[in-house]
């Protein structure tokens, strides 16, 4: 008899996304180098990615703003374990970017810099898919890379650490 | 991309959880049988016999090991008729969700039953499983149960 000690129990879920109307502007502006956002026109913060509705104020975000791709670190963590669904060895960094006019930050991979040298406050640039393979996805912003520029002050990132 | 504004976008989304876990002694033994096409059982103090088997009493809380063979032939308790099975159900054609208790249970396992079409079960037939052929320590080496 084969002694069993272990199993595996997989869990999956497919799943259809359908883009709402405020993400598949945010999709389709990725898919021409743009990243684009809502503003609140009750508070006027601005969400990247947009989800059609402040959840602050509970109201219709209608505006529509283009970000440029710089932005600040607000936190980030070190990954080091490997997984087959990792696109890039371990270890990395991932943190979360509040991009130069929203104030809302994202997830983001940072590379193009040794991973223990990502910090809070960092300066750091989209760096984009090549033109040909921009697609209406999150993922034609490659990663985010340092910027000759020194670091933000706590301050004004205080809010969204 | 360059779909325009009014086509909506959609996307598949996988959300998968690949784990893998030990199962202990007690729930070992039952998938360790499963590889030579037998079942088994854990007693516990009073008497019942659970399958699958567990590690503690339900009722005391005890811990309990002792370990007793069951089968393979059961009993169906009580069944539920699938008309149409999704793509992840162990059968592709008509069959019942059902609690088997095995001989020398007392309690009932969840299982397939294929039965050809839902005027054949009834609570109180008898079962026997239909093994996979190559069984490899998993509840999926019992492909179903069947009309005895």
């Amino acid at each position: 008899m084969s002694e069993i000690t272990s199993i595996t129990t997989p869990i999956r879920l497919d799943y259809t996304y359908t883009a709402g109307h405020a993400t598949q502007r945010f999709l389709l502006g990725m898919a021409e180098g743009r990243i684009l956002g809502q503003r609140c026109p009750e508070c006027s913060k601005v969400y990247v990615p947009p989800r059609g509705a402040c959840p602050k104020c509970g109201v219709p975000t209608t505006d529509e703003v283009e970000i440029k791709g710089k932005g600040t670190v607000t936190t980030f963590c070190i990954v080091r374990i490997p997984s087959d669904v990792l696109s890039v060895p371990p270890p990395f960094a991932c943190a979360h970017v509040l991009l130069d006019g929203a104030d809302l930050p994202f997830f983001a991979l940072i590379q193009e810099c040794p991973f223990d040298e990502v910090r809070m406050g960092m300066r750091v640039e989209a760096v984009w898919a090549p033109k040909e393979e921009l697609a209406a996805t999150f993922e034609s912003i490659r990663y985010f890379r340092p910027i000759d520029e020194p670091d933000a002050p706590f301050e004004s990132y205080k809010e969204h650490t | 991309m360059a779909e325009s504004e009014s086509k909506r976008l959609t996307a598949a989304h996988v959300l998968e959880y690949p784990y893998r876990r030990s199962v202990g002694p007690v729930l070992g033994a039952f998938f360790s049988a499963l590889t030579e096409q037998k079942l088994v059982g854990v007693r516990t103090r009073d008497g019942r016999v659970l399958v699958p088997p567990v590690e503690y009493d339900p009722e005391s809380g005890e811990s309990i090991d002792e370990i007793v063979p069951v089968g393979p032939g059961g009993v169906v308790t009580t069944w539920t008729w699938i008309e149409k099975p999704r793509p992840k159900h162990p059968l592709q054609t008509p069959f019942a969700w059902a609690l088997v208790k095995l001989d020398g249970a007392t309690s009932g396992m969840l299982h397939a039953v294929d039965a050809g079409s839902a005027a054949k079960m009834r609570t109180g037939m008898r079962v026997t499983p239909r093994w996979k052929e190559s069984p490899e320590g998993t509840i999926h080496d019992i492909v179903c149960f069947q009309p005895e």
